[in-house]
């Protein structure tokens, strides 16, 4: 018996299927391709018994790999090959890392990614700072120093924080909530802080206000408002003003005083981190 | 006769006998001479010359550089070919020839069918070498049909195992000469003997041998007919001014024995049959699995030769002269009157057309792009890069600062310091990190040869320089005589005046 039925038009066989007088021609895979189906389908099978293959708890496969495990064993790689430069860099002063051309372009390469995963949430990405307290890491006006030294204490320490002993601290006095200074004497005050740089619009308030500054803030700011670094007491002369250099903020900082906070990073990041951040802190355009 | 009793009588009881998968028929082509089994050696001798001797051969680019000519250098990320060394930011280069291949490929097959599949493709050219080793050691095509039905013996098995050796050690020597065009031949060819070789080495060793193996020795025809995209669309390229593999049914037919009357000149004796590689028979017209290769021209030249009679039953042949000669034959008996009629009618193939044209077009067009971009290409290139965070710095002074980083690449081996200079405002200072200065006070920046130097810029705008919110300024470079070697602009940002 012959069940085969051949298409009338080309001569080939056809597969029998018929579907609304619609018959498909019989054009034969290659046996070999279905046992290579056959072969993918084994080493799936395969597969699943040494890989995690099956979406169930456990279901690991017999080898114990995953793909996080690899992940880690890349990173445990990757970590021990930066190790005998981190350790270079943990013996050598930040000083005598931005003299060696070598490990000052590790630190620096090394310092951009330490930066942008605890710094840049505060001082932003490339150290342009924030409104509210977070300096500028990129321009030339220091509250702490900028040389490499004092910008490596500034790391290690912090400033105002209660976690370190070693950490920055100054407190400036809330002259009008203390009572120290009466509005007034804040208005004259601030006016007198702006003649040393923008210039005030009030030259009598500004002159009664030489007395004030002459007998309250000269101790830290200086008799010319140059600032003092030891005590983190910020230049008045100057265009940056972390707070905001209009006079309602100086008037409300004179009156409320303020004080930004930052954390010791000492204890959290390895001492070589805390290196090839103040190299690379000190060459985004500051560095004394 | 009603539908349902149609379906009925053409759908017997049993229609699912028919398998839906075939065995694949072996092809025993049996051996050739003629001219263009002939040009096939010669392209075979060529081809696998060119694919062997390449990666010898050595070009100087001086100390620290690779002397292999043609060199695919992944890890430096480099390609290298005599003069032309690529990077990988320019590999719009092979793109480039890739395109030129594809158009050539269409322009050839436009002219003269499929030649790229018939006498140059590598799966054409190692599945030759594979079926001279077989038939070498086998015998030809009926001792190999006869070894096949053999029950298995001594002798097989040796016959056998002898020609899987030989193909196993030339898959080798082809999957060797792969690893030779990614790494420097004379050592990874050392380190590969000596076992040295990297891991990854061994790896890409055994995939193409593996894949010249299996390919070459068992896939053959079925890597054209199931695998290849190639074969599926050059029916688009080729027209009825195609000169392609043909055999010229209006000479033949009727095809019977040699002697017997009214017959054509085809004698049935199935030689262009026996000698297809793809174990098609062009008889049939113009069909996928034939490649084009002409290996039936010389079988049935070789026929006719023996029977006293003109060659070029089977020729390269246009479907227009085909058609003609059909027309001028057509009222002719069989005999020597009806070829020579039909041999006058043909015309020489129109090989400029419109499609070729086009082809050709594209070709100068491509190649005139590659060569003209490659001519003008820059080897010391300066891209500025500004800073966006932040935007700008403003400096206690009330000045505004700005800062580019600087990538200086350098195709070239040769060092270099130049003198950067700013074009823009005057009165903005230009300050380069970490950079000395020349006599004039410029920043000096070193370029390191082949390769990418970095640099960062920063440009300060004193207190006073009132300047707009954006101005354009141009970062150039100057050579030791003071010529300007290249320019890349960049903006000034500032606040809003």
């Amino acid at each position: 018996m012959s069940g085969i039925e051949k298409d009338a038009l080309t001569g080939t066989d056809t597969t029998g299927h018929e579907w609304d007088g619609l018959t498909e021609l019989n054009t034969p895979l290659p046996k070999w391709w279905l046992y290579v189906f056959f072969a993918c389908i084994a080493f799936a099978a395969v597969y699943c018994v040494f890989y995690p293959a099956l979406p169930l708890p456990g279901a690991t496969g017999t080898t114990g790999w995953t793909a996080r495990g690899a992940i880690d064993g890349v990173m445990a790689e990757e970590r021990a090959k930066q190790e005998p430069m981190l350790a270079r860099l943990r013996a050598a002063t930040p000083a005598q890392i931005a003299a060696d051309p070598e490990l000052r372009g590790y630190a620096l390469a090394g310092g951009r990614g330490v930066f942008s995963l605890n710094c840049a949430g505060c001082h932003g990405a490339g150290g342009q700072g924030a409104a509210g307290g977070f300096p500028s890491l990129a321009d030339d006006d220091w509250i702490w120093g900028g040389s490499l030294a004092a910008i490596q204490t500034t790391i290690q320490h912090g400033i105002r924080n209660a976690e370190d002993e070693d950490a920055r601290a100054s407190m400036m006095p809330r002259f009008l909530a203390d009572g120290v200074l009466t509005a007034p004497q804040v208005n004259d005050v601030a006016e007198y802080v702006l003649s040393l740089g923008a210039g005030s619009t009030d030259q009598p308030a500004a002159q009664r206000g030489a007395a004030v500054f002459a007998e309250n803030c000269v101790a830290c700011h200086g008799d010319a408002g140059q600032g003092n670094r030891e005590l983190g007491a910020p230049r008045l002369t100057d265009q940056v003003w972390l707070y905001g250099g209009d006079k309602a903020s100086i008037v409300r900082s004179v009156s409320y005083a303020r004080g930004g906070v930052m954390p010791a990073w000492g204890g959290r990041l390895d001492p070589a981190l805390v290196n090839m951040l103040t190299v690379y802190v000190h060459a985004l355009g500051g560095g004394e | 006769m009603s539908k349902v009793e149609a379906k009925d009588k053409v759908k017997p009881a049993a229609p699912e006998s028919t398998s839906l998968y075939a065995d694949r028929q072996k092809v025993y082509p049996k051996a050739v001479a003629g001219i263009v089994r002939r040009t096939k050696w010669l392209i075979l001798c060529l081809c696998l010359g060119a694919y062997y001797v390449v990666p010898w051969l050595r070009w100087d680019r001086g100390p620290g550089a690779p002397d292999q000519a043609v060199l695919v250098d992944m890890q430096n990320a480099r390609l290298y070919f005599f003069f032309v060394e690529i990077w990988p930011q320019e590999v719009y280069y092979l793109t480039g020839l890739l395109i030129l291949g594809a158009i050539g490929l269409f322009m050839a097959t436009s002219l003269f069918g499929r030649v790229w599949c018939g006498f140059t493709c590598p799966q054409t050219v190692w599945t030759d070498l594979f079926m001279l080793v077989e038939r070498w050691i086998q015998g030809d095509r009926n001792a190999r049909m006869k070894l096949d039905q053999q029950p298995w013996g001594f002798g097989k098995v040796v016959k056998k195992a002898a020609t899987h050796a030989v193909w196993l050690l030339i898959a080798a020597a082809t999957g060797g000469a792969w690893i030779m065009y990614f790494a420097d031949a004379p050592t990874v060819v050392r380190q590969v003997l000596t076992g040295q070789a990297s891991t990854g080495t061994y790896f890409f060793f055994g995939l193409f041998t593996l894949t010249t193996y299996v390919f070459a020795g068992w896939a053959r025809e079925q890597l054209c007919i199931y695998m290849c995209p190639w074969p599926r669309f050059q029916a688009a390229m080729l027209d009825e001014n195609s000169l392609v593999v043909t055999y010229r049914d209006w000479r033949g037919e009727p095809r019977g024995k040699a002697k017997a009357a009214g017959m054509g000149d085809c004698v049935d004796c199935a030689a262009c049959v026996n000698v297809c590689p793809t174990g098609v028979d062009i008889r049939e017209g113009i069909q996928m699995a034939c490649i084009g290769c002409g290996l039936c021209i010389d079988a049935c030249d070789d026929i006719m030769g023996r029977l006293d009679r003109p060659h070029g039953l089977i020729g390269f042949e246009t479907w227009t002269n085909l058609d003609a000669s059909s027309r001028a034959a057509a009222p002719l008996p069989p005999g020597p009157e009806r070829l020579k009629a039909g041999m006058a009618a043909r015309r020489v193939p129109r090989f400029i057309r419109a499609r070729t044209l086009v082809y050709l077009g594209v070709l100068a067009t491509v190649g005139g792009v590659m060569l003209g971009s490659y001519v003008l290409r820059t080897t010391l290139s300066l891209a500025v890069i500004r800073e966006r965070a932040p935007l700008f710095v403003r400096l206690s002074d009330g000045a505004v600062r700005n800062a580019y980083n600087l990538k200086l690449a350098n195709k070239l081996r040769t060092e270099g310091d130049f003198a950067l200079v700013l074009e823009g405002p005057a009165g903005l200072q230009v300050v380069v990190q970490d950079a000395p200065q020349d006599g004039q006070g410029r920043p000096l920046v070193h370029s390191r040869g082949d390769g990418i130097s970095q640099w960062r810029a920063l440009v300060t705008a004193p207190a006073g320089l009132h300047l707009a919110e954006s101005v354009p300024v141009s970062f150039r470079l100057l050579d030791a005589d003071g010529h300007v070697v290249t320019s890349t602009a960049s903006v000034f940002l500032g606040p809003k005046p």
